[in-house]
C-alpha cells in the first residue's frame, strides 16, 4: 500500500476524540480501512479533503491535546507498507481513478468500488442488494450493462496484466519477504484426537451460535505458546529484531474470488475461547466485506494460516514482513496412527512453521511447534 | 411450511452470509463448500442463522446435513414440522 483515498471524514473540526475512535474511512488497495486515533483530544484541522488520494504517511488531521498539536497520519499497513517506492506502471483502469467521483457515506465491497471506478459510475446512484444494503459487484455490473458500458475494461493488444490492487499488495509483500527474509521451515505431524474429542463434546452441549471452530483452538494455542518464545513474536526492522510484548495473532482470511488479508485479533492469548470465536467471526465477516480497522491490519505480531476442511496436508507459508514467523496448519484427516505398538485411525494434522533465521533458530522453532501441538491437545486449559 | 419455502429460506440465508455468491443456481446435491467456496465459518454462520430463523435446535451431529441445500432442506422439513 502506497496511497489511500480519503473516502469520508467521520469526525469534524471541533469534535472531541478519544483513543480508539474511528475518525475517517480511507480506501486503499486492501479495501476500505477505518482510521483510528490513538490520542484523546480535540480535532482541530482536517488536512486532507474527502476524495483526495494521498501517500502513506501523509498527516490527515491535527488533534490537540493539552494545548499541543498532533498530526494523525495515514497509517502504513503491514504487509503492504513495504510496497516498493516505484509504483508499478498504472494499468489502464487506474488512469480514470482520479476523475472518479468521490464517494461518501456508502458501503460497497472493494470489488464493487473498483468496478465502479473503472466505469466511472457513481456509487451513490446504485441501490445495494448486499448485506445491510451494501453495494456488491453484481449491482455495479448491472448498472454498467444497462448503461451500455462493457462489463470489463477494454484490453489493448499487449496490455499489462490487470492485477487487482490487493494482488499487487500481496505481490509486493511476498516478493520482499522472499527477497530479504532467510526463511527456515519446520513441520510436525501429530494426532489431534484429544482436541477434536473435546471440541465435539463442547459443541454438542451448546446451541449453534455458542459453538467453536477448530481454528479458534489453533489461534489460542499459538498465542499461549509464543509467551515462552519471545524471539518469534515481533518485527525485524532496520537490521534488528524488535520483540513485542503483546501477542496479536493475524489470521490469514481468504477473500472469495481471490486475494487474502491477515488482520490481527488483539491480545489473542488473553481472550477466552468463546470471546475469541466471537472476534474471529466478526473479523472474517468484516474482512470479506473489505472493512477492517487500520490497527487490525498493521498490528499482527505473528500470523496463522489455516487451510481448513478442504485443504491439503501441509503448507509452507511465507512470512509477512516485518513479522518473523508464520504458522501453517494443514487439513485434519483420519489417518493410520501408531499407538501402543498397534495401528489405529486418528484425526491427524501437520503443523508447519516458517521463521526468520535473522531473529531466531530452528532448535527453538522446533520446541515452539511442539509446544503449540501440546497446548492444542489440552484444550480444557486453553 | 413446504420444502420449497424452506429451500428459499436457506438460499436467502446463504446470500446474507456471503453476499458475493449466488446460491440460487446451485444443485441440491452439490457441496456448498465446492460450489460456492464456503468455508467452515460460513457453514457455522448458516447453521446459526437457520437455528434462529426457524427457532429450532440443530444438534452439532447434524451439522454435516447442512453442507448441501438438498440435505439441509430435508433435515429442516423433517424437524421443523415435528416441533
Amino acid at each position: 500500500m502506497e496511497a489511500g483515498t480519503l473516502v469520508e471524514w467521520l469526525k469534524h473540526p471541533g469534535d472531541s476524540v478519544s483513543h480508539g475512535d474511528i475518525i475517517a474511512v480511507v480506501e486503499t488497495d486492501k479495501g476500505a480501512i477505518e482510521v483510528e486515533v490513538f490520542e484523546d483530544g480535540q480535532l482541530d484541522v482536517l488536512l486532507v479533503e474527502e476524495g483526495c488520494k494521498v501517500p502513506v504517511g501523509t498527516p490527515l488531521a491535527e488533534i490537540s491535546a493539552d494545548g499541543e498539536g498532533m498530526a494523525e497520519t495515514l497509517p502504513s499497513a503491514s504487509p503492504s507498507s513495504i510496497a516498493p517506492r516505484h509504483a508499478p506502471a498504472p494499468v489502464a483502469s487506474e488512469v480514470r481513478h482520479a476523475a472518479a467521483p468521490a464517494v461518501t457515506g456508502l458501503w460497497a465491497s472493494p470489488a464493487a468500488r473498483q468496478l465502479a471506478r473503472q466505469h466511472g459510475i457513481d456509487l451513490a446512484k446504485i441501490a445495494g442488494t448486499g448485506q445491510d444494503g451494501a453495494i456488491v459487484r453484481d449491482d455495479v455490473e448491472a448498472v454498467a450493462r444497462s448503461s451500455g458500458a462493457s462489463a470489463r475494461p477494454p484490453k489493448s493488444a499487449k496490455a499489462a496484466p490487470d492485477l487487482a490492487p490487493m494482488r499487487r499488495a500481496i505481490a509486493a509483500a511476498m516478493a520482499k519477504s522472499k527477497r530479504e527474509i532467510p526463511h527456515y521451515y519446520l513441520s510436525h505431524r501429530f494426532s489431534v484426537l484429544p482436541a477434536t474429542e473435546w471440541l465435539n463434546a463442547h459443541n454438542s452441549q451448546r446451541p449453534p451460535p455458542e459453538r467453536l471452530l477448530f481454528s479458534v483452538l489453533l489461534l489460542k494455542s499459538v498465542a499461549l505458546a509464543l509467551t515462552e518464545f519471545p524471539e518469534f513474536n515481533g518485527f525485524y526492522r532496520s537490521d534488528a529484531f524488535e520483540p513485542v510484548e503483546e501477542i496479536h495473532v493475524g489470521s490469514a482470511i481468504s477473500i472469495r474470488g481471490g486475494g487474502l488479508a491477515a488482520p490481527a485479533i488483539h491480545n489473542t492469548g488473553n481472550l477466552t475461547l468463546a470471546k475469541l470465536m466471537d472476534e474471529l467471526r466478526d473479523l472474517v465477516a468484516r474482512t470479506r466485506r473489505g472493512e477492517f480497522r487500520s490497527s487490525e491490519i498493521s498490528d499482527p505480531t505473528v500470523t496463522v494460516s489455516s487451510l481448513g476442511e478442504r485443504g491439503v496436508d501441509v503448507l509452507w507459508p511465507v512470512i509477512y514482513p516485518p513479522q518473523v514467523a508464520i504458522f501453517g496448519f494443514g487439513t485434519v484427516r483420519q489417518q493410520p496412527w501408531a499407538k501402543d505398538g498397534g495401528l489405529i485411525v486418528h484425526p491427524v494434522m501437520t503443523a508447519s512453521l516458517a521463521a526468520d533465521h535473522r531473529a531466531n533458530d530452528g532448535h527453538r522453532g522446533a520446541l515452539l511447534l511442539r509446544r503449540v501441538a501440546d497446548l492444542l491437545n489440552k484444550p480444557e486449559a486453553l | 411450511m413446504t420444502k420449497d419455502e424452506i429451500r428459499t429460506a436457506i438460499i436467502q440465508e446463504i446470500g446474507e452470509i456471503a453476499p458475493e455468491v449466488d446460491a440460487s443456481g446451485v444443485d441440491d446435491g452439490e457441496d456448498l463448500r465446492d460450489a460456492l467456496d464456503l468455508d467452515s465459518m460460513d457453514i457455522f454462520n448458516l447453521i446459526a442463522a437457520l437455528h434462529q430463523r426457524f427457532d429450532i435446535d440443530i444438534p452439532d451431529r447434524a451439522a454435516t446435513q447442512f453442507l448441501t441445500i438438498g440435505s439441509a432442506t430435508a433435515w429442516l422439513a423433517d424437524h421443523v414440522q415435528e416441533s
